[in-house]
This record gives structure tokens, C-alpha cells and sequence, in this order.
């Protein structure tokens, strides 16, 4: 991974000026429904996530990354589509629509390239962040990382505003989570080139109906 | 149809580019009330559009709705995650995606305000999301606030200083925080306004009117108030003054 190891650092900062910072992973409507009390808890919500959303992602990532990198654009569209049919909740796909949206729309800015002309008009977030990988002439591996990555980031930080927490336990929580994140991004990345239809399909459907709930209520620090 | 239907793709520009301005201030100083002014004194010259930041909820948004000073479809609340500061600054591509879709969507717009969630005195637009930006200071903050500076109070394109109707019930000099201010300023424009004198609406809408000139006549050139101004921090030592870079 020598190579481009700076861009994808770049790519997956969560101070990528991207909007990601409005979100938390469903983690503000978990600690409200009295799911997650303390680190423990954040841990297995943690864990919860990269086996799930997180993997899944990964695994859109690197196959979105893979499909850019070989001029299969229409491979592009069609993992989009096979996205959204793993994404029951309408509160989620509006989201990842959203953040697909604005990191392709910061990229325009951040690092100009002709792939963006030619990709479909809206893409979730994992497919876009696997076209913006490409972009940056990263590969498949190195997107399933970084998705997977961003995905735990986001609650991780987030945790600090939404409950008594000391944030090096909750970095201590992620520090923990490193081997399973590699085995996470290995295994995803192995599906680079896959039919689209055959990626992996880990349903969280507490996350769905979280993530429901908290688009309907009237107030909250997080968008979701 | 739902906002994000109708989006355009993230690369295609608007069709029509509004005159974006700012309006930052601290938190109850009367941001969305200006805005709500300006609707209802502009809306028959000009056709506007308004994003708002909100913190919690979208209260502001619905505010200027409940106002009925616009078409309600034409305002549009954009969520901040608890930092407003960073969604006009830091990382604008929330509020850049909502007023590009705003303009693509009512095109063609001629303004579109966009108002900062209330933060503190160091909160400003960045020039890439915004052309230009008033800054928004009241009476009841205190006469003093004028003196304490900042890159709003500073450098902002206007700064306002609002509710001067209740300076006399808060022991304000008006004409003396304007003097203040003015210095704090280098002479760039202040104004003093409230919702409840005619005169100083005519004086706010004046200055959008001539900025709106000089924006299309190319004479005005989009200005950043700047990063956070020096300021003091205690040590054992006594403290140190600096900068943030
Ligand atoms: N007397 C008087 N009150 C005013 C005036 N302008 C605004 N207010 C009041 O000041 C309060 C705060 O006004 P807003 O416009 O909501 O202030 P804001 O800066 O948008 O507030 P946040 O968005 O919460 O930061 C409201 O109760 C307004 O009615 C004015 O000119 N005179
Ligand atoms: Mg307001």
C-alpha cells in the first residue's frame, strides 16, 4: 500500500471538507432510544456497525473503485441501484445520497477530473467515495479502507457530544476494533471486480428503524 | 418532487448565479428577523431565496415561513450537526449544495441570503460560499460589544447593529456604539436598525440595492473578514497574544 498512501489519507479524513461532520451513524438516535449508555456499548455499536453498514460499504467501495478504474461506468450505475436494494430505510438513502452528492461535489473543487462528467447524476455515498478513490488514482483496497474507516469515524467523534464519555476511551474503542477492520477491508476489497449483484447484503435492521426515528424527531445536534 | 430528485449532477454549475449573501451574528442578535426585513422590503424588486443554518431544529426555517415574507418552498433549512461555525467556514459544501440547488431549482434568483446558525464574534462566511456579508450585532448585547472587535465586527461588508429601539431600556448610546464601531472599522459602512423605524429598513435595503449594482457592474470583489482575530491567553506568565493561522 505504499503507493498512495497520501491520498488516501486525504481522501478519508473526516476534515475532507465534505459535510460528513453533520452525522453520526445513527449513533445520536441509539444513545436517545437508551441502546448505547457507555463505552461498552459504544463499543458493540461500533463493532455492530463495521460488520454491517461498514462491510457492506467496503465492499461498494472498492467494487465502485474497480469499476472506474476499468471504464465499467455502467457497472457504476448498477451498484448504485444494488446499493439503495440493501438500504430499506428512506431516512438512510436519502443520507448516503446526500453525502454521496457532496463529496462528489467538494472532489469537483478538491481535485478535478474527468470521471466526473461521465458518472451517473447521484450515487450513494460508498459508490461515489469509490469513484473519488479512483479519481485519486487509488485502488479498490484502499477504498474499502477508507469507506470503512469514515463510517466508524463518524460515531466515534460524535460520541463526545452526545454522551459523558471520555474520548480517549472511545479512541481506545476503535484502537481495539483495528483487526477487525483489516479482516473487514480485505474481505471487501476481494470483490473489486465482482458481479455487482453478489456483494454482500448484511442487513442492520435496528439502524434502519433508528435511523427512521430520527429523522422524525424535532430536535437534534446530528442529520443522522 | 423532493429537493434531491430534482438536483443536478454535482459537477453541472447553476444555470443562474444569485448575488449570495451572509448574514452571521451571535446567537438572538436579530439575524433572521433582518432577513425576514429584507424579504418583505426587496421581494417585489428582486426574487429571493433563503438557506438557514440551524443548530437543533429548523426553527429559523420555519420562522421565516410563519413570516410568509417568501414562498415557503423558497426557504430552506440546512442542518448543522451542532457546528455552525464549521458549515460557513471550514467546510461550506452543506450550504454550497443548498444554494446551488436553490438557484437550479427557482432560477433565476437574483439573491439568496443565507443566515449563519448564532455562533460567537469569531464567526464569519467564507467567500466561497458567500459574495458578500452583513454582520449582525444588538443593543442588548451591551454598548461595548462595538469595541471587542473580531473579524465580523471588523471586516464584515456591513455590520448592523440592530434593536435600537431598545437602547434607551438598556442604557445604550446608539450614536456612540456606531462611532465605535465605525472606528473598529476603517470607515467601512454600519448601520443602525431596527424593524420598528421605516427610515433605517429604507437605509438596509439601500445598501443590498447598491451592492447588487456593484456586484453586476464587477466593481465588487468578494472579501474575506479574515481568520480569527489575535487574542489573549492567560499562562502562568501572565499570558500571550496570537494568532490563528
Ligand atoms: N425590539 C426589537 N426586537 C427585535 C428586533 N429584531 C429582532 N428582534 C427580536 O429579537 C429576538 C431574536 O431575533 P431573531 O431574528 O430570531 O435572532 P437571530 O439572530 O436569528 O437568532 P438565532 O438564529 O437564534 O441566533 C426575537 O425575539 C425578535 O423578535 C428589533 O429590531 N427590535
Ligand atoms: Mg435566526
Amino acid at each position: 500500500m505504499a503507493r498512495g498512501t497520501e491520498a488516501l489519507l486525504l481522501l478519508s479524513d473526516g476534515r475532507l471538507p465534505a459535510g460528513g461532520y453533520a452525522h453520526s451513524g445513527g449513533l445520536e438516535s441509539a444513545i436517545r432510544m437508551g441502546r448505547v449508555n457507555d463505552i461498552e456499548d459504544l463499543k458493540r455499536f461500533l463493532t455492530g456497525r463495521a460488520t454491517t453498514s461498514g462491510a457492506v460499504a467496503a465492499a461498494f467501495a472498492a467494487a465502485a473503485c474497480g469499476a472506474c478504474l476499468g471504464d465499467r461506468l455502467e457497472d457504476v450505475s448498477v451498484l448504485d441501484d444494488e446499493f439503495q436494494a440493501r438500504t430499506p430505510s428512506p431516512a438512510l438513502r436519502q443520507v448516503s445520497r446526500t453525502l454521496g452528492r457532496q463529496l462528489l461535489r467538494a472532489m469537483t473543487a478538491i481535485h478535478p477530473h474527468q470521471l466526473q462528467q461521465r458518472l451517473p447524476r447521484r450515487l450513494n455515498h460508498p459508490v461515489a467515495f469509490g469513484a473519488a478513490a479512483a479519481m485519486l488514482d487509488l485502488e479498490p483496497d484502499d477504498a474499502a479502507r477508507g469507506v470503512l474507516h469514515e463510517t466508524l469515524m463518524g460515531p466515534a467523534m460524535a460520541v463526545v457530544k452526545l454522551m459523558s464519555v471520555d474520548p480517549f476511551d472511545a479512541h481506545r474503542a476503535l484502537a481495539e476494533l483495528v483487526p477487525l477492520l483489516d479482516t473487514i477491508a480485505g474481505d471487501a476489497a476481494t470483490y473489486a471486480d465482482a458481479d455487482p449483484a453478489t456483494l454482500p447484503a448484511f442487513g442492520a435492521p435496528l439502524s434502519d428503524v433508528v435511523a427512521e426515528h430520527h429523522a422524525a424527531e424535532e430536535v437534534r445536534l446530528f442529520a443522522s | 418532487m423532493t429537493a434531491e430528485e430534482t438536483a443536478p449532477s454535482p459537477t453541472s454549475a447553476p444555470q443562474t448565479r444569485s448575488l449570495r449573501i451572509g448574514v452571521a451574528g451571535p446567537v438572538g442578535t436579530g439575524k433572521s428577523s433582518t432577513i425576514a426585513t429584507l424579504c418583505r422590503a426587496l421581494s417585489d424588486e428582486y426574487r429571493i431565496g433563503v438557506i438557514t443554518n440551524d443548530i437543533y431544529t429548523d426553527e429559523d426555517a420555519r420562522f421565516l415561513r410563519a413570516e410568509g415574507v417568501l414562498p415557503a418552498e423558497r426557504i430552506r433549512a440546512v442542518e448543522t450537526g451542532a457546528c455552525p461555525h464549521t458549515a460557513i467556514r471550514d467546510d461550506v459544501t452543506m450550504n454550497l449544495l443548498a444554494v446551488e440547488d436553490m438557484e437550479q431549482d427557482f432560477a433565476p434568483l437574483d439573491i439568496v441570503l443565507v443566515e449563519s446558525g448564532g455562533d460567537n464574534l469569531t464567526a464569519t462566511f467564507s467567500p466561497s460560499l458567500i459574495d458578500a456579508q452583513l454582520f449582525v450585532l444588538d443593543v442588548a448585547g451591551g454598548g461595548d460589544v462595538a469595541r471587542k472587535g473580531g473579524p465580523g465586527i471588523g471586516r464584515a461588508d456591513l455590520l448592523v447593529i440592530n434593536k435600537i429601539d431598545l437602547a434607551e431600556y438598556v442604557d445604550v448610546d446608539v450614536e456612540q456604539m456606531v462611532a465605535d464601531a465605525t472606528a473598529a472599522r476603517d470607515g467601512k459602512p454600519v448601520l443602525a436598525l431596527s424593524r420598528k423605524r421605516q427610515q433605517s429598513i429604507d437605509e438596509l435595503s439601500d445598501w443590498v440595492r447598491q451592492l447588487k449594482g456593484k456586484y453586476h457592474s464587477g466593481e465588487h470583489v468578494p472579501t474575506d473578514p479574515g481568520p480569527m482575530a489575535p487574542h489573549f491567553h492567560a499562562d502562568e506568565d501572565g499570558g500571550y497574544v496570537h494568532t490563528h493561522e
